[in-house]
């Protein structure tokens, strides 16, 4: 399937990894992902909160973009997700909005008809239609004994979605069995890991994470895998401060599900960013990347 | 604590404050609000509010203006949509914070979170530029508005994550850069919250 790919900012810089793991993953998996032409940030909180009808106009240039190619997006990040998504509900449902943005955008020579570019988060799209089922198919290395924490965060699945629950959703769940690992009990799994607090109000983002991680090593998770490059930056590279502020000794790599996923698919470790992650998974996963037949002396306990 | 101030009868409330809101999507919700609390129970961070969304919604009825935007709680909002999610009135609690956070950024009255208004302007001000976010530039101008002693404290880090290939040193600007000055410009002109 042919879809409008809108990586997002954050997979430029510190999703890196979610970008090389996405790419290496979409051809094997049949979705042809064409990186939507000129895209522009989509606005994330940050703009909605200084202005309303800015914060939606410049979304829809994206929606506009993609209309005009004909072909729906697909968003790795949530928050992207989330906010090209409302913005084209919104345009929807609300016509003294709709009519504004679309004076704005026609300033710029733009026009989006709502309704028209469906907005679907990269995890809905690589496990719905049949793909969960390529991906058990395609398992030529299976992640056997690994225990992964499914995190899903908050913007992938609320308000509401419809491809999954919005406070308890199972859609990676499946995916970490299909790729043989197992999946932790995890109830945190759609809690907030504190977003942009982290620069703005540290405490309250670090005591966040804490209880992420807290519940992940209780329910002895080797490490965590995300669906937001947002989530997987404050697990990952601020796991340290939250060992320095609560006397913790976490040491759980947070990645990204396209990467168990690519490893999975016996694609080497460095062809799906893993190294890249601030809290190293090499030695968790070394006995999995290239060597899909470990001897029983170094497998995980 | 409850002080005298803050006993505010319904019928002598003043009602431009949520007459304000209501041309905020969903903004009319606001008079359905039964008092609940599901949305502060429900919210990540309400341990850190002084002000925690129930409140926030006693205040507004009640008229006290000035103090729901004064308050630091609204910045604390991250927008994971809890409240939205379980509201039993189906308020959109988090369209509502974001409309309080709009007022409070225009009327300058952010001064009790100034780390997070200086987060939200310097990240607009990047997109602007640009047209995309580029986490350096952020991060420079954003610790510049508040700390820059704190940029030293996370240089550990930054370099880590440069050595990682997740810092790049130069940032994107789109082409269509014209269609965003236009955007601005045009919605400045309309204007609206």
């Amino acid at each position: 399937m042919r879809f409008a790919y809108y990586p997002g900012c954050s997979l430029e810089a510190t999703g890196r990894a979610y970008e090389e793991s996405t790419s290496a993953l979409a051809k094997p998996l049949g979705l042809d992902l064409k990186e939507l032409d000129d895209w522009n940030c989509c606005g994330a909180t940050s703009y909605m909160s200084v202005r309303e009808l800015l914060s939606y106009s410049i979304s829809a240039r994206n929606l506009c973009l993609a209309q005009k190619q004909g072909l729906d997006i697909v968003a790795p990040c949530s928050a992207c997700f989330t906010i090209l998504r409302k913005t084209d509900h919104y345009l929807q449902e609300m016509p003294e909005l709709r009519r504004k943005v679309e004076s704005v955008l026609g300033a710029a020579g733009l026009s989006y008809t709502p309704g028209s570019v469906r907005v679907r988060h990269l995890l809905e799209v690589m496990t719905g239609n049949g793909g969960l089922g390529k991906i058990r198919d395609l398992v030529r290395n299976p992640l056997k004994t690994l225990k992964v924490a499914p995190y899903y965060g908050c913007q992938i699945v609320r308000p509401r979605v419809d491809f999954d629950d919005p406070e308890y959703p199972m859609v990676l769940d499946r995916v970490i069995e299909a790729i043989g690992a197992q999946a932790v009990y995890y109830p945190v799994k759609s809690r907030c890991c504190g977003a942009s607090l982290m620069a703005s109000n540290e405490p309250a983002a670090i005591r966040l994470c804490k209880n992420l991680l807290l519940c992940a090593q209780q329910n002895e998770a080797d490490c965590i895998i995300t669906v937001c490059p947002l989530c997987q930056m404050n697990l990952d590279a601020f796991q340290n401060k939250v060992n320095l502020k609560y006397g913790t000794r976490f040491n759980i790599p947070v990645l990204y599900f396209t990467q168990l996923v690519g490893l999975a698919l016996g694609m080497p470790a460095g062809a799906v960013g893993i190294g890249r992650e601030i809290v190293p998974a090499a030695s968790l996963l070394g006995r999995y990347a290239d060597t899909p037949t470990a001897p029983a002396s170094v497998a995980h306990a | 604590m409850v002080d005298q101030r803050d006993i505010v009868l319904e019928a002598g409330a003043k009602h431009d404050f949520i007459d304000e809101l209501l041309a905020v999507p969903g903004g009319e919700a606001i008079r359905d609000c039964i008092q609940c609390g599901t949305c502060s129970g429900s919210c990540p961070v309400s341990y850190f509010m002084d002000n925690t969304p129930r409140k926030l919604f006693a205040m507004i009825r009640a008229g006290l203006r000035d103090r729901v935007l004064e308050s630091a709680s609204l910045w604390l909002c991250t927008s994971c949509y809890t409240c939205t999610l379980r509201c039993p009135r189906q308020i959109a609690v988090t369209d509502i914070i974001y409309a309080l956070k709009r007022l409070a950024m225009k009327e300058g009255k952010g001064a009790g979170a100034a780390k997070a208004v200086a987060l939200a302007s310097s990240f607009v001000a990047v997109v602007d530029r640009r047209g995309r976010n580029y986490e350096p530039e952020l991060l420079i101008r954003y610790y510049l508005k508040t700390n820059p002693a704190a940029f030293v404290n996370q240089a550990g880090l930054g370099m880590k994550l440069l050595g990682r290939g997740r810092f790049p040193l130069k940032g994107e600007k789109i082409h269509g850069l014209d269609q965003i000055r236009t955007i601005i410009a045009k919605s400045h002109e309309i204007g609206g919250l």
